[in-house]
């Protein structure tokens, strides 16, 4: 072989419409963690204005609580905390050996629930901000 | 039809040959000329005769380091007559026997057995003899496996995967060997039934192409590897000692613990396999292995 041909990565997200179920999950399981890793850091810092004075903290989160934006993302991160949780679910079970030939079936059922909650969470989660 | 780049090359040549030669040499080489006409002419008439008939349009990747004006990846495209029961590998044949003979792929026993023509068909790594053309969506586009060196064509370097293969030891070793010389080692039924799947494996090579963690991690094990070890590590004749030491390697950074099951090879493996659940179960092994509460 005097020369070959390296294409590199042919299957890098260009190719998304052809991922599997696993895939997705995979996928949405690393993004979703990411997210939550990164709120984290928000919810420490808002948190963390407790420690001047209450008041400080009241302040603070009434104003956040009284943007548009901050609901919005409030939904959000619910949807991407309940999806993380569910799919942590399927991965605990495919840990464990159980059920691995339904997996793409528990990641759909996941996503659906996720659906579901986050459509259920939206008239509490904005609510006043219309009114 | 298909790009025949070398020719032009071989007509110069041929020329310059001919001004010191016999009558005799001439005539050979007109015998030649006519004989690579009439088959350029029966290829273009096989061609045209299947425009009204029920055709597969492929799509095939095409490279070749050796040959100047074909360094460049490209697609050439086939039209091949369908034929009922034809799969992707009948028609690279006859491709390659009506077309174009340099076009290169692996290939043997066309009957799921040998494992050399694993290929990328639309988008999935598919073997080739397994495959029914029927089953897939026009253009047929066919590419070496993803992830892997392409040598030729639609060959790709098999290197690395056997390199991984064989880095699990994968074959028969025991330290307890029954009594008697001429006695056999027996298997329990429910033992070989916990192996059975993973002993299919015909080494070639689509789940190690879908495994995207293996595209990123050269020194991870892959699916395949993990699969042949699986098959060892769980036949009880082998003993505890030979299952610590098989555990001893899948223990390492590098292998089972990089499988984040995306299920992407229990999807692709033309065998079905249930590799991902061998290699959970590989990774459950490892944590017992490890426990200790003393």
């Amino acid at each position: 072989m005097s020369q070959s041909y390296n294409r590199g990565l042919i299957e890098d997200f260009g190719r998304w419409r052809e991922f599997s179920a696993g895939m997705w999950a995979w996928v949405f399981h690393k993004f979703t963690g990411w997210v939550l890793v990164g709120y984290l850091f928000t919810h420490i810092a808002v948190l963390s204005t407790a420690l001047t004075s209450p008041e400080a903290y009241t302040t603070t989160i009434q104003s956040l609580e009284s943007l548009l934006v901050v609901r919005l993302l409030e939904v959000g991160l619910l949807a991407v905390a309940v999806f993380h949780i569910l799919n942590g679910l399927r991965l605990l079970f495919v840990d464990l050996g159980i059920g691995l030939e339904s997996q793409d079936k528990s990641f759909y059922a996941s996503l659906l629930l996720t659906g579901a909650i986050v459509i259920a969470s939206v008239p509490t989660f904005l609510a006043g901000v219309f009114g | 039809m298909s790009t025949q780049l070398p020719e032009q090359a071989d007509e110069e040549s041929s020329a310059a040959e001919v001004e010191p030669t016999s009558q005799a040499r001439e005539r050979r080489l007109q015998k030649k000329r006519e004989r690579a006409e009439e088959a350029e002419r029966q290829a273009e008439k096989a061609e045209k005769a299947l425009d009204d008939e029920d055709t597969y349009h492929l799509k095939v990747f095409r490279y070749d380091p050796e040959i100047a004006g074909k360094k460049e990846p490209r697609f050439d495209d086939f039209h091949v007559p369908f034929e009922k029961g034809m799969t992707v590998l009948d028609a690279l044949m006859y491709a390659r026997d009506t077309y174009d003979s340099s076009l290169t792929f692996r290939h043997s026993c066309r009957q799921a057995i040998c494992g050399s023509d694993a290929m990328f068909v639309n988008g999935k790594q598919r073997l080739c003899c397994k495959t029914q053309l029927s089953d897939l969506e026009e253009p047929v586009r066919i590419e070496p496996l993803p992830h892997a060196e392409v040598v030729k064509d639609l060959v790709v370097d098999m290197e690395h995967f056997y390199d991984q293969m064989e880095a699990v030891e994968p074959y028969f070793q025991t330290n307890d060997l029954p009594e008697g010389e001429l006695e056999e080692q027996k298997q329990s039924r429910e033992n070989r039934e916990k192996v059975k799947m993973s002993t299919r494996c015909i080494w070639c090579g689509a789940c190690m192409s879908s495994c995207n963690i293996a595209a990123g991690d050269n020194e991870y094990l892959g699916p395949a590897a993990l699969n042949k070890a699986y098959r060892f590590t769980m036949d009880e004749r082998e003993g505890e000692d030979m299952k610590q030491q098989r555990l001893e390697i899948l223990e390492q950074e590098h292998g089972v613990w990089r499988c984040q099951t995306q299920f992407s090879c229990t999807e692709v493996c033309p065998k079905d396999i249930p590799l991902t659940e061998h290699i959970q179960e590989l990774k459950r092994e490892a944590v017992k292995n490890n426990l200790k509460f003393w």
